[in-house]
């Protein structure tokens, strides 16, 4: 056993020696940045998966840890952490206005307010940029300083030119007045915050410093200024006036489970999610009871002794699964166009096909029975083909009819090469997100409803309150997450029981 | 038994009919020479290359597509060879923790990665600070993504098929003095031409359509995939830029058809010896 795990010749010694190398060499550049950024929790990660690294490989026994640990890793950062880390926004109200911390919200809250006042000081603007970000270059009776968002600095090593403007600095690079003007939102947008104000461009070649209208007092935990006072709510996690008007901006507050009671309590968004889950469902079903269908009927007309030209339908009939699907799922939306669109022409029609609830659901079923009909085919034809000839004929000389001989011998054999098949498709269909994104975007909606289409999934409708027109919810987005994930973890543990899956795991 | 044979002809003319329509109109509307939505027909009612032209002279196309490959392709790759690794000591191995890993994958794997966006742009962003060649915008970040979020399906499947080939072939080389390594690389691959292959053939397909991480994840000109690519062509002018939209489309099925071509031999093999559909 020894030999086999750890062999001593020189091959295996090299080997090693070139794994510790390459598990340095990758560390040694993983870890420089975070000690610069003095990201400890980033360095502390690198030193541990190094360690492990090192471990596993350079030391005869973990045999089993060597051939899973790029598995473990890889499945930790990209499943395992999102999977987490959306668990634990679930609880807070994280979305648009609710983005950072307190202490982001106060500063957002001051820069926004601020107005500039007769007399306030005047910079001469030169517009620089480092790394790709944009800087201030200020210079005001003949001090030099740098403002960025993160605020107003001195500068050293500035060159002056006529006018008192900065034309040139150490490690800057000046913008010319075309990059500035190119440039020209990002420039409006970047206040350098100040005690008690902030500095903005106005133009491209002067700046002033403007006072804050509004200002937090730590005392009362409230914002002041435009003769009216905001109390900081840190259930809601924003500032709220006595009339219960609120600032836009606010921090991200812990809610507990409210989004995940939310999404089944509130009965505006109860409503949808039981519409929404049943159609999703009945899409599910649908697709894989059609294509299924279909895909077993195609193979079984083309499954006789008899039959002529059966290479030739078979290529053809499987060129849909080998199309890209994203862009056919476009073609087929651009096929029901009510104006342009080829189904419309060709039947002298004019239906809006995806503008009403029920074509709607008819069409993107037919187009998921186009894209998935072929794969059904192609296994349903190699199952047929492995059943043996003798239990047919058995059946025939015991005076089965040929549909007792389909019912009762084909079909069975067939169901059982196709189950796992189904129960898969089931799972994919059940969040087919380009399958409806793509072709319906979830719509038609309903005039005073603009949420929750006819067509949605549950995982359309989330990316919706996620990324939608209405502000990111990212808090109720991730709740809703949460409960499609364990509607969809159930499913497959209940089809992976079912089927032989569970059984290897004993073996 | 003659007009049974007619009208299993009759009906797989329909069906090819149904499954060759939507492609017929892409063709015509490829070589349709005004390019619009509107004047597209299901025949094609003229020839010309116009729309190719267009799509190579005003669009990154080329970059997409090479891209896109490049993407599919490595991800395809990677994934199986290590799912294979990991599948191999899931099915050959006994050791602690092993039934929990197998079912953790499971469970793990249920989630569809793009509902953790959030999460994921997290992730993204920290790279992109401190590692700009796996962040944001760069192909290699995303093949990284791409492959977590396919090797628990992947191991699965694969050992699927390992457990199928006897146990016998590989304690044999054992007994003869080999390392596992050997016996792995030498027995259980080449074994496992056609789960190998058809893992890679589903990887690849499912990454070149994957939409929606390739939208928020790679949006400057040079980092754009097909899907994104194609997506912004019709998102700008739908009517317009139709004809080239049919182009790439074909171009894009190309290699999906080559490769499928190359593979047809095994998938059913494959796939009948329990491969899953991702």
């Amino acid at each position: 056993m020894a030999t086999g795990a750890w062999p001593g010749s020189a091959g295996g010694i090299a080997l090693r020696v070139l794994v510790l190398g390459l598990i340095v060499a990758v560390a040694l550049w993983a870890v420089a940045p975070l000690v610069a950024a003095e990201n400890w929790i980033g360095v502390g990660i690198v030193v541990v998966v190094t360690a492990a690294g090192l471990l596993v490989y350079l030391t005869p026994r973990r045999l089993p840890a060597k051939y899973l640990l790029p598995t473990t890793l890889l499945v930790l950062a990209f499943q395992v952490f999102p999977v987490v880390h959306t668990m634990s926004l679930a609880l807070t109200n994280i979305g648009d206005g609710h983005l950072g911390s307190k202490q982001d919200a106060i500063t957002a809250i001051e820069t926004s307010s601020v107005k500039r006042r007769p007399g306030s000081a005047e910079f001469r603007l030169t517009v620089a940029e480092k790394d790709g970000d944009l800087v201030f270059l200020l210079a005001e009776g003949g001090r030099a300083y740098t403002g960025t968002a993160e605020g107003l600095r001195p500068l050293e090593g500035a060159t002056l030119g006529a006018g008192g403007r900065i034309t040139a600095a150490d490690g800057y690079t000046v913008l010319t007045a075309g990059q500035a003007s190119a440039r020209g939102s990002e420039i409006t947008e970047l206040v350098v915050p100040v005690e008690g104000g902030a500095i903005r461009s106005q133009g491209l070649s002067r700046a002033y410093r403007g006072t804050a209208t509004l200002a937090y007092d730590a005392v009362c935990d409230c914002v002041t200024g435009q003769d009216r006072i905001w109390r900081a709510d840190e259930e809601q996690g924003r500032f709220v006036s006595d009339d219960g008007q609120a600032l836009a901006q606010g921090w991200q507050v812990d809610v507990g489970l409210a989004n995940l009671t939310t999404a089944l309590t509130n009965p505006k968004i109860n409503a949808h999610f039981l519409g929404v889950f049943g159609w999703n469902l009945v899409y599910a079903t649908s697709v894989v009871v059609l294509t299924a269908a279909l895909g077993v009927a195609v193979a079984l007309v083309l499954h006789h002794p008899r039959m002529r030209a059966v290479r030739a339908y078979r290529t053809l009939i499987v060129l849909p699964y080998a199309m890209p699907a994203f862009a056919m799922l476009l073609v087929w939306r651009d096929m029901f166009n009510t104006d342009f669109g080829l189904i419309n022409k060709m039947l002298g029609l004019d239906v809006d096909w995806l503008g009403a609830p029920l074509t709607a659901r008819l069409s993107v079923l037919l187009v998921q029975l186009w894209l998935g009909f072929p794969y059904m085919f192609l296994i349903a034809t190699g199952a047929l083909q492995t059943i043996p000839s003798e239990y047919l004929e058995a059946a025939q000389v015991d005076g089965a009819t040929a549909w007792q001989r389909f019912v009762k011998v084909t079909l069975p054999l067939l169901m059982l090469a196709l189950a796992p098949l189904l129960v898969s498709s089931f799972a994919f269909n059940f969040n087919n997100f380009n399958g409806i994104f793509l072709v319906t975007a979830g719509g038609p909606f309903p005039a005073d409803n603009p949420t929750m289409g006819a067509t949605d999934l549950l995982i359309t409708y989330t990316f919706r309150l996620a990324f939608g027109q209405q502000g990111a919810q990212y808090g109720l987005a991730s709740a809703m997450s949460v409960y499609v994930y364990l509607i969809v973890a159930v499913l497959s543990i209940i089809s992976f029981r079912r089927t032989r899956a569970f059984q290897e795991v004993d073996r | 038994m003659r007009s049974g044979l007619v009208l299993r002809h009759l009906v797989a003319i329909t069906v090819t009919a149904f499954a060759l329509f939507p492609i017929l109109f892409v063709i015509s509307s490829a070589l349709n020479p005004l390019g619009t939505l509107s004047s597209a027909t299901l025949f094609p009612s003229g020839a010309g290359l116009a729309n190719v032209t267009d799509l190579f002279e005003t669009t990154a196309f080329p970059t997409w597509y090479l891209n896109s490959v490049l993407i599919a392709g490595l991800t395809a790759v990677l994934s199986v060879t290590v799912s294979a690794v990991s599948a191999y000591a899931f099915s050959r191995f006994r050791f602690a923790g092993r039934r929990t890993g197998l079912v953790a994958l499971l469970v793990i794997q249920a989630f569809p990665q793009f509902l953790a966006i959030v999460p994921l742009y997290v992730i993204f962003s920290v790279i992109s600070d401190n590692w700009p060649v796996f962040g944001l915008n760069s192909i290699w970040g995303v093949v990284l993504l791409y492959i977590g979020g396919q090797v628990g399906v992947n191991t699965w499947l694969i050992k699927g098929f390992f457990d199928t080939i006897p146990r016998e072939l590989d304690e044999a080389m054992l007994i003869d003095g080999c390392t596992p390594t050997q016996a792995f690389r030498k027995v259980i691959l080449p074994l496992s031409a056609p789960i190998l292959s058809i893992s890679a053939l589903l990887v690849f397909i499912g990454t070149i359509n994957e939409f929606l991480i390739a939208s928020v994840f790679l949006t400057g000109d040079d980092a754009r995939t097909l899907a994104v690519g194609l997506f912004s062509l019709l998102a700008d002018q739908r009517n317009a830029n139709f004809g080239m939209f049919a182009v790439g489309t074909l171009l894009t099925a190309i290699p999906t058809v080559v490769v499928f071509q190359f593979l047809q031999r095994y998938i059913v093999h494959g796939l009948t010896a329990g491969a899953v559909k991702g």
